[in-house]
């Protein structure tokens, strides 16, 4: 069976006023209906990530190369008619923001009918079933009323429900959430998180989440690939990567998370902040902020190196302790 | 309070409001605050609702600690910090700084020589016209304290910006870690005996949090500060606090001793914001969302105990009657406001020490 998505040597850049190198040379690969977190911190390139996957960057100024295949179509290729086909069709995205997300002026069971018979070309009588349906499944109360809402009459979680009914109404074989649960409450954080889980399931389409938020990962994935200056730097089982963390930038996102500190204890924080990107790294981008750095990691670029079955860790430490064994 | 400073180890900053009653009296109280926000609406803009933000609050700040507060959007922490700083004015109730009264024996502008407070989003909390010396340097200045300046190069160099290297810069010229220590120190040169820090550490990436939260323990133990910190983030709030205070749509639902209340939540509400959590043990995922639905709009408040529409053990008592704080357990110090803990309540399950558990079993 073909991936379902792979990147080669995925490289994204910025041109203008100034140049941002935001992603520099990833690869990932993703199996069919699996549920990989993209976990990062702010201008880590998470969220260029599922930009370039739906082709939303400004095509004027971003110059990207590498491969991207969904399904085993290269989409750098696709235009016009078929790209709109993929859009929402074979992808759809999930945005952090549902108020900003969904159009203010259409009620929503029209905004959800509207995607069905654009991508479906199914009767108005139909659309509109479908759209209810997916209310349903998203588990919205009375949702034959709910049809008839505009946006801002929902809370929050209602809207957010909204997005993904949205977003899975054409069956996408890849939903891409763009920390879909960080503008929510805890308690309404969590009922989003299991009902993504579910449906997950249920459609079995894979996911990819990109999310801050550790514990949100940990809740919600099959696996982690962790990013640091538009890099991928570790990547793994969400097992693997929580229990066992080779690269120090992980462990030090771990330790911050505060989970089982003593109360007043001195944390261990990572110094210092993240690179610019400015400048193509030419050398271990986290090597600056790391307590375990060596001269050779300011010196080139760190290896991948496989630990295991799709467990990967760029760092030199890794390299030596694999040697050793 | 494993954590309280003995005096003589701290310094304090010059300037700071001496010390009145001993370190015996809380260092602010608070009763019965009400803020209420009037809704206009209709072609005569007239008033057709109202927010209910805050409602009978009642707490204290005791010298040296760090009080927690915690809640979802819309129960009223941020308004109430407003309150506690004198940036709104309360419709009702009293705020008592040192054992003054604010509007009676102690006036707003010495109020703000004594609390400070710090903001979530650090970048519009700040002037971008004025550099980071002058913005740390303006309170001194408007408040005649002198040397404002050299005050200001003091904070920097306390919160670990080099002066030489930072007094001239803008806002945008910094990082969010580092916009956030210039609030930090703006708050600090006004030598405050309280600090209110309204979600200050959110928006930071997780790395930076841990640096400015070692920072924040630092300063506190250095100068004897107290902290009220807002947060929603369950983890942060254990981490630095001695007392939480749990807020539910602008009332108190509970309130103890951070170890207390982190070891066995009495109110069901507490409880299912723990257990709501994230678990970070991959292999005991929460499978059960601990409640349904958003919490409702302050706007037009559940009656009774506000929590019953979400509670699952709800009776028609909640419906009618409002519970108030009383003591849970052995403990003086943990207190909730729940039927379940009052035994002349009429609730099934009152005075049976039942411990309300997060989620549905």
């Amino acid at each position: 069976m073909t991936a379902l998505l792979e990147f080669d040597r995925l490289n994204v850049t910025f041109k203008g006023e100034r140049t941002v190198y935001a992603i520099n040379d990833l690869s990932l690969k993703l199996e069919q209906g699996e549920m990989l977190v993209l976990l990062g911190e702010s201008g880590s390139g998470k969220s260029v990530t599922l930009k370039t996957l739906l082709r939303l960057l400004p095509p004027a100024r971003t110059q990207i190369s590498g491969g991207i295949k969904v399904n085993g179509t290269d989409i750098m290729t696709l235009s016009g008619r078929s790209l709109q086909d993929y859009r929402g069709g074979d992808v759809s995205m999930v945005f952090q923001e549902p108020a900003l997300a969904l159009d203010p002026v259409y009620r929503i069971g029209d905004q959800i009918s509207e995607a069905v018979r654009r991508k479906k070309r199914v009767s108005r009588e139909e659309a509109r079933n479908v759209a209810l349906d997916m209310l349903r499944r998203v588990r919205i109360p009375s949702p034959e009323r709910r049809m008839m809402n505009f946006p801002h009459e929902l809370s929050g979680g209602m809207r957010q429900r909204v997005m993904i009914a949205l977003a899975l109404a054409c069956r996408p074989r890849l939903l891409l959430a763009d920390e879909p649960t960080t503008a929510l409450d805890a308690t309404v954080q969590i009922q989003i998180l299991l009902l993504l889980r579910e449906l997950q399931k249920e459609f079995g389409m894979g996911v990819i989440f990109v999310t801050h938020d550790i514990g949100v990962a940990v809740e919600i994935s099959d696996r982690i690939a962790v990013m640091y200056a538009g890099q991928i730097i570790e990547e793994g089982s969400t097992h693997e990567v929580i229990n066992d963390a080779h690269h120090p930038y992980t462990r030090g996102l771990l330790a911050a998370n505060l989970h089982d500190v003593e109360r007043g204890e001195r944390l261990e924080a990572i110094p210092g902040v993240p690179p610019s990107l400015e400048e193509k790294p030419k050398a271990c981008s986290f090597a600056p902020r790391c307590p375990n750095a060596m001269p050779e990691c300011r010196d080139k670029l760190p290896p991948v190196i496989e630990i295991g079955a799709r467990r990967r860790v760029a760092c030199f430490l890794a390299q030596q302790a694999v040697a050793a064994e | 309070m494993s954590q309280h400073t003995a005096p003589d180890q701290t310094e304090t900053l010059p300037d700071t409001l001496p010390d009145i009653g001993g370190p015996a009296q809380p260092l602010v109280v608070c009763r019965d605050l009400k803020k209420h926000f009037p809704i206009h609406g209709g072609i005569l803009g007239r008033q057709v609702a109202t927010v209910h933000a805050v409602d009978g609050v009642s707490f204290e700040v005791r010298k040296g600690e760090t009080l927690g507060v915690v809640g979802e959007s819309g129960c009223g922490k941020s308004t109430t910090a407003r309150l506690l700083i004198g940036l709104i004015a309360p419709d009702e109730g009293k705020i008592i700084f040192d054992g003054q009264q604010l509007g009676e024996e102690m006036s707003l502008r010495e109020l703000r020589r004594g609390i400070q407070m710090v903001f979530q989003d650090s970048y519009a909390s700040l002037n971008p016209r004025l550099t980071v010396e002058d913005s740390i340097a303006f309170g001194p200045r408007i408040n005649g304290l002198d040397d404002p300046r050299g005050r200001a190069r003091e904070m920097m160099n306390r919160v670990g910006l080099e002066p030489a290297r930072f007094a001239g810069r803008y806002p945008h010229e910094m990082s969010g870690g580092q916009r956030q220590r210039v609030n930090i120190a703006r708050a600090l040169a006004m030598s405050p005996r309280l600090v209110v820090l309204d979600e200050a550490v959110s928006a930071l990436d997780k790395s930076v949090e841990a640096q400015v939260l070692n920072l924040l323990n630092d300063l506190r133990r250095d100068l004897g500060l107290t902290y009220v910190f807002i947060s929603h983030d369950l983890n942060v709030v254990r981490y630095i606090s001695d007392r939480v205070l749990v807020m539910y749509l602008g009332e108190v639902v509970e309130v103890g001793p951070v170890d207390e209340v982190y070891a066995a939540q009495a109110h069901p509400y507490t409880a299912s914001l723990f257990a709501a959590m994230p678990s970070m043990d991959p292999d005991h995922r929460t499978t059960v969302p601990p409640l349904s639905g958003d919490p409702p709009n302050p706007i037009d408040p559940p009656t009774g105990c506000r929590f019953h529409t979400r509670c699952r053990y709800a009776e028609d008592v909640c419906a009618s009657a409002k519970p108030l704080l009383r003591p849970f357990g052995d403990s003086t110090e943990h207190c909730a406001a729940c039927h379940i803990h009052d035994p002349e309540s009429g609730h099934s399950l009152a005075g049976s020490g039942f411990l309300p558990k997060g989620t549905p079993q």
